[in-house]
């Protein structure tokens, strides 16, 4: 199937390494016992429909976004990572980018 | 240009979610609730391993033997296991046939379940409000954007995939296939076709 896949140069699957991510995040928390697909799609769903309320989604940015906010509303009701931790989180990689010179590797001050 | 690469002080800073979504990857690896190398796992599946061409291997090998066809409609999980597709979120997988008087057409109107294992991630329209509410109310009008014109007999009917089903369509065998090996007729077997917003390529036509 090599030869196929040449020819018809394929989209990527991913537009943005962070869509892969919280891709594989969300489907890893689902795997590990986490919660259950059903349960994934029923918020994600009502994420989706409410960001459809104000404006239409094309299913590119939009989406994924949705998909992160429905994420982090979840871990933060279950406990796994609450609203503070994550801004906390957030803030500590900010700061690790701003404070790496470019092309260095970026790591979390500790 | 805010950022200019050459005289860049520090790090490329990257968007808002993509930091949003390290932070949870940071939170949930220092708790021990999950195992990073399986994230890259994950990724390096979908990304190179899974895609259209797993569904257009079954649809091939449904052109080409009846017998597998038959099971195949007849309950398709068995079936693709014996494969080696299976749905990872444990979803049902349901195939449908395309015949001279039925066309089908998969939509998820509630978000965007899709059969992973066979097709790989949806395209974007497919996640997209357009096609969502479109594709129920106005089948026959999407196709045609896509470029797919019915006979006026076909029937065209919408499947509607949910968290446990998930639909494929088994396309209409293009004519003048008729001598083609299993791996010639997998090339014929387009993403869209699979989805039913597309019709098999026909033999010797240009790549699309």
């Amino acid at each position: 199937m090599s030869e196929c896949a040449e020819v018809s140069a394929p989209e990527p699957v991913f537009a943005e390494p962070w869509h892969a991510q919280v891709f594989a995040l969300t489907v890893h928390l689902n795997e590990s016992g986490r919660f259950s697909w059903g349960d994934w799609v029923e918020r994600f769903s009502a994420t989706l429909k409410r960001h459809g309320l104000s404006r239409e989604l094309d299913g590119g940015e939009d989406y994924f976004r949705a998909w992160l906010e429905t994420l982090e509303m979840f871990l933060a009701e279950d406990g796994a990572a609450s609203r503070a931790e994550a801004e906390v989180m957030r803030s500590r990689w900010e700061e690790a980018y701003l404070s790496t010179p470019h092309g260095a590797p970026v790591h979390l001050r500790g | 240009m805010p950022h200019d690469h050459s005289d860049h002080p520090h790090a490329l800073l990257p968007p808002d979610p993509a930091l949003r979504v390290k932070a949870l990857e940071t939170i949930l690896t220092e708790k021990g609730l999950i195992d990073p190398a399986a994230l890259e796992e994950i990724i390096d599946t979908y990304q190179n391993r899974i895609g259209p061409q797993n569904g257009a291997r079954v649809v091939a090998k449904a052109w080409n033997d009846p017998d597998f066809k038959a099971a195949l409609l007849a309950d398709a999980g068995p079936v693709l296991a014996e494969l080696g597709y299976y749905g990872r979120q444990g979803e049902h997988m349901v195939v449908v046939e395309n015949t001279p008087v039925l066309h089908n057409m998969v939509v998820c109107t509630l978000c965007s379940c899709y059969p992973w294992p066979l097709l790989g991630i949806p395209p974007g329209w497919y996640k997209s409000d357009a096609y969502r509410a479109r594709a129920v109310r106005e089948p026959r009008k999407v196709l045609a954007e896509f470029g797919v014109t019915l006979p006026k007999e076909a029937a065209v009917r919408v499947w509607d995939s949910t968290a446990e089903v998930r639909y494929l369509v088994l396309p209409m065998r293009p004519e003048g296939a008729e001598d083609l090996s299993e791996a010639e007729l997998a090339a014929l077997v387009t993403r869209d076709s699979m989805i039913g917003t597309g019709l098999a390529k026909v033999p010797g036509e240009a790549p699309a």
